[in-house]
């Protein structure tokens, strides 16, 4: 598995369940190299469908929700599906005043996402 | 001469460095706890402040090591000022396209302005545009 420094990954199948290392996500370098990371997960690692659990991230900038947008993409592109899950509500909030809720598949916990994608564990 | 209304006031001159920029942030989040900030308060705050100097340091100075970003914090119990200045050419606020139409939805940039507008209780630029003041009022006491 290739070394991460801002995600931390499980895979079950062809399914990456992504948690984040940091708790603020705005140090431009941090965010960079997180945008590569998921990328990677598609582009290198090839897996289909992505969820990214927000468990514990206390803030994130618009900077870090262009990379997820790039990320939305990037998945669709090979055919896989994206969940966010576990946003704390002010997080929530920013999705909703942006309308990125209308973007993104957003559900409450990770297993509510798991069942989503039809993953029993 | 009535006393100030702040309990904190601070002004900085930083360079064009993010990483300026979020050492000053996280001392002003410090302060704002301090007097009791938390929650929604202290998220829109800190959400208004970092888009804001970002904007300033790329956007406005673009990164340039000759320009300097001009910073100002007051803070009180129930309200803080934030004052940002660059030494770019300025922008005109009001002709940004609106992120949450429906053709730029799913565009990776252009939100911040829109962020910082939505969570603040007010928000002025000057008429260069290099310059924003953003007054934010806890929503309870």
């Amino acid at each position: 598995m290739p070394e991460r420094r801002r995600l931390s990954v499980t895979a079950i199948a062809d399914l990456a369940i992504v948690r984040f290392i940091d708790r603020k996500i705005v140090d431009s370098t941090n965010i960079e190299e997180m945008g590569e990371e998921m990328l990677g997960l598609v582009e290198k690692d090839r897996f289909k469908d992505v969820i990214l659990n927000f468990d514990g991230v206390e803030f994130l900038s618009s900077a870090a929700l262009n990379k997820l947008i790039i990320m939305d993409k990037a998945v669709k592109n090979v055919g896989g599906k994206l969940q966010l899950c576990s946003f704390k509500a002010e997080i929530m909030e920013v999705f909703t005043i942006t309308r990125l809720n209308k973007v993104f598949d957003i559900k409450k916990t990770e297993s509510d996402a798991l069942k989503a994608l039809g993953v029993t564990i | 001469m009535p006393d100030s209304p702040w309990d904190w006031n601070l002004q900085r001159t930083i360079p064009s460095s993010l990483d300026a920029g979020h050492q000053l942030i996280e001392c002003y989040l410090k302060i704002l706890d301090q007097f009791g900030w938390e929650g929604g308060d202290l998220f829109h705050v800190q959400l208004a402040v970092e888009e804001a100097i970002v904007n300033a340091i790329t956007h406005g100075n673009q990164q340039s090591p000759d320009k300097t970003v001009e910073i100002e914090f007051k803070v009180s119990r129930n309200e803080t000022i934030m004052r940002i200045r660059d030494e770019g050419p300025g922008f005109c606020p009001d002709s940004l396209p609106d992120p949450t139409s429906e053709e730029l939805l799913d565009v990776p940039h252009g939100r911040g302005v829109m962020l910082i507008r939505q969570t603040m209780t007010s928000v002025e630029f000057n008429a260069a545009g290099n310059q924003v003041t953003m007054v934010k009022r806890r929503a309870f006491e």
